[in-house]
């Protein structure tokens, strides 16, 4: 077996080589010498370990919960360069010098602001998704992950693809999609990586315990399924030359348009919603120690999000080249969609009944509370800007860059701290984190942080869009583009400062996390069938 | 009949018919009466499942139930 990956990694070491040496631009060879690196890398380890014994199998009878530390740990870190990327922008757009000359162009706002996207949606959403997901099947279903390593390539082919993809929009690798902007090797790596997901987390589902696939697994297989094929469709590209990064669209004009928009909407839809409420299902009633309000509501909830939430995409094309009926057919079922997600914003905040006193004691729950809070305040808002009318108005203003933030900041962002702050401690075998304090810090800071950042774009937004369409009683525009751009700029240092906040609160939640790990030894959670022989928990 | 219009026809006609019954079907599914007691034996399941640390999981196992660690686990 050493010998065949021996071939393989040294093979793929040649043809890296080659590639990086043969390579038309630069975004290329240098992720060619990357992957010649790694290549290389595990060829001498492989090399240096052929032949010996083998060494303790892993242990049985306990959840494979490797992958998900380091799953929890690189949460935490993607998200600081993320929120870190994210505040250096929102000054660049308040401070055009901080676009340093000699920097350019790898320093531009337009090279860092897909960086910060990707790194914010992908890498910290991403791997929280991938690590709170194969917690929760594992515990859900009561047996190990399937696939044994499959799992740990999962993680780390997830942290390649989101190095090469961040190297790449320095670099000025980029098919211009918005979220999608990896070119089309990243994307085939993906794939593959996804497939692999797809393979473990479906696998432990076959081989699960209990009856029932408790409704957490649900959405967060159609988190899974759904990203793949949004994923494949909208990157049907063929490749310039096989030594370039650089490639071409298969679908051109309003096609083009709207697969990316199917695309980027359902990428909300379901790797920031259904994902997300995946969570929310498992971990909320954990918080709170009592089961869902109602489970009822639970299977609604996902029926009705997952038939209407694919219609969703066209409401991001209204006044464009798309038809009339497709741009309503969008609009309206953006209005629907609001039923389903308030079902469920109201079955997590209802999973608290009996137990509202928690949000007194505990911070973690308080987070989850907020987290709920800014989930239904942007299905509300979100659905509002779909319709026609205010599309005119908030279309290609801050509004929509405030509307996001509030959903990604408040709704995401709230409920991965709230995860981390639940598994660290489990994970590494301590009882609870080591300062709850801290956490009510970070709970403030944050919050504090979103309310200037979502008050300062609705501000800016509503502010831009007015001045843009206000004409005097010649029928002429009064202002110039320049004159709200000078317009918004306090509101830009406000947003900055948000940022700050936000960001500052997940520095204290780092240092929590890393004041819980330091001298503990991971905690090997035991599976139901092994307890039986073993002694109770105290 | 080109595709597309063939493709659009069935869409949403039949297509749409079929996917709002199965929505209407699964709706009922949900609050089915005899379902009643599966539902609320699903709604449990995060509550099981958890039997705090292996015993007998190798040398790394009883590192991590040494007494000297403050805040130790009790799940």
């Amino acid at each position: 077996m050493d010998y065949v990956k021996l071939v393989l990694l040294g093979a793929i070491a040649v043809l890296a080589a080659i590639a990086s040496s043969w390579g038309h631009d630069l975004a290329y060879q240098v992720h060619a010498f990357l992957i010649m690196a790694i290549a290389v890398g595990m060829f001498i380890y492989v090399l240096r370990h052929t032949d010996e014994p083998a060494g303790p199998a892993e242990p049985d009878g306990i959840y494979s919960d490797g992958v998900i530390r380091a799953g929890v740990i690189a949460t935490a870190f993607w998200g600081i360069a993320g929120f870190l990327v994210g505040t250096f922008i929102a000054f660049q757009l308040a401070f055009p010098a901080l676009n340093f000359d000699w920097g350019q162009p790898f320093t531009n706002f337009g090279r860092l602001r897909p960086l910060h996207t990707s790194a914010v949606i992908f890498a910290f959403g991403g791997n929280a998704l991938i690590a709170t997901s194969l917690y929760v099947v594992q515990r859900t279903s009561g047996v190990r992950l399937w696939g044994g390593k499959t799992a740990w390539f999962v993680f780390w082919g997830y942290q390649l693809f989101i190095v090469l993809a961040a190297t790449g929009y320095l670099l000025g690798g980029t098919q211009s999609k918005e979220y999608a902007e990896p070119e089309w090797y990243i994307d085939i790596w993906l794939t593959i990586v996804w497939l692999a997901y797809l393979a473990v987390f479906l696998g432990t589902i076959f081989k699960r315990k209990e009856k029932h696939i408790y409704v957490a697994n649900w959405f967060f297989l159609s988190f899974i399924i759904t990203v793949a094929m949004l994923h494949v469709v909208n990157n049907i590209s063929i490749p310039v030359s096989l030594l370039g990064s650089k490639s071409v669209q298969v679908f051109s004009g309003v096609q083009d348009a709207m697969t990316q928009w199917w695309y980027g909407h359902n990428a909300v839809g379901f790797f920031l919603t259904a994902g997300f409420l995946g969570m929310m299902y498992y971990f909320v009633p954990k918080q709170a120690e009592r089961p869902v309000y109602s489970y009822k509501l639970s299977i609604i909830h996902f029926w009705a999000l997952i038939f209407l939430y694919i219609w969703a995409g066209p409401h991001h094309l209204h006044y464009t080249a798309l038809p009339d009926w497709a741009s309503t057919l969008g609009m309206v079922f953006s209005i629907v969609l609001w039923m389903p997600s308030w079902g469920g914003m109201i079955n997590g905040l209802m999973t608290l009944q009996g137990a509202w006193d928690k949000l007194r004691t505990d911070p973690i729950m308080r987070m989850f509370v907020l987290s709920l809070g800014f989930y239904g305040m942007s299905t509300f808002e979100g659905p509002m800007m779909s319709i026609r009318a205010v599309n005119s108005l908030s279309h290609y203003t801050d509004w929509t860059i405030g509307h996001v933030h509030s959903g990604a900041l408040g709704w995401n962002g709230m409920i991965t701290f709230a995860c981390i702050y639940f598994l660290t401690p489990k994970l590494w075998g301590r009882k609870e984190m080591y300062s709850m304090s801290a956490i009510n810090w970070h709970f403030w800071l944050a919050t504090l942080g979103i309310v200037l950042y979502a008050a300062s774009m609705w501000v800016t937004g509503i502010m831009e869009g007015l001045m843009w369409r206000e004409v005097d009683d010649q029928g002429f525009l009064v202002n110039s583009f320049a004159d709200t751009v000078s317009a918004k700029f306090p509101m830009y240092i406000v947003r900055g400062l948000g940022g700050v906040l936000f960001l500052s609160g997940a520095l204290v939640m780092v240092w929590n996390m890393f004041m819980t790990i330091r001298g503990a030894t991971p905690a090997n959670a035991a599976l139901p069938r092994a307890s039986a022989a073993a002694t109770p928990a105290e | 009949m080109e595709t597309y219009s063939l493709l659009r026809e069935i869409a949403d006609s039949w297509v749409l018919l079929a996917m709002f019954v199965f929505f209407l079907g699964t709706a009922v599914w949900a609050f089915l009466p005899s379902q009643r007691k599966a539902r609320e034996d699903a709604s449990m399941i995060p509550f099981r499942n958890e039997q705090g640390p292996a015993a007998s999981a190798g040398p790394q196992g009883s590192d991590s139930l040494s007494p000297k660690l403050k805040g130790q686990s009790d799940v």
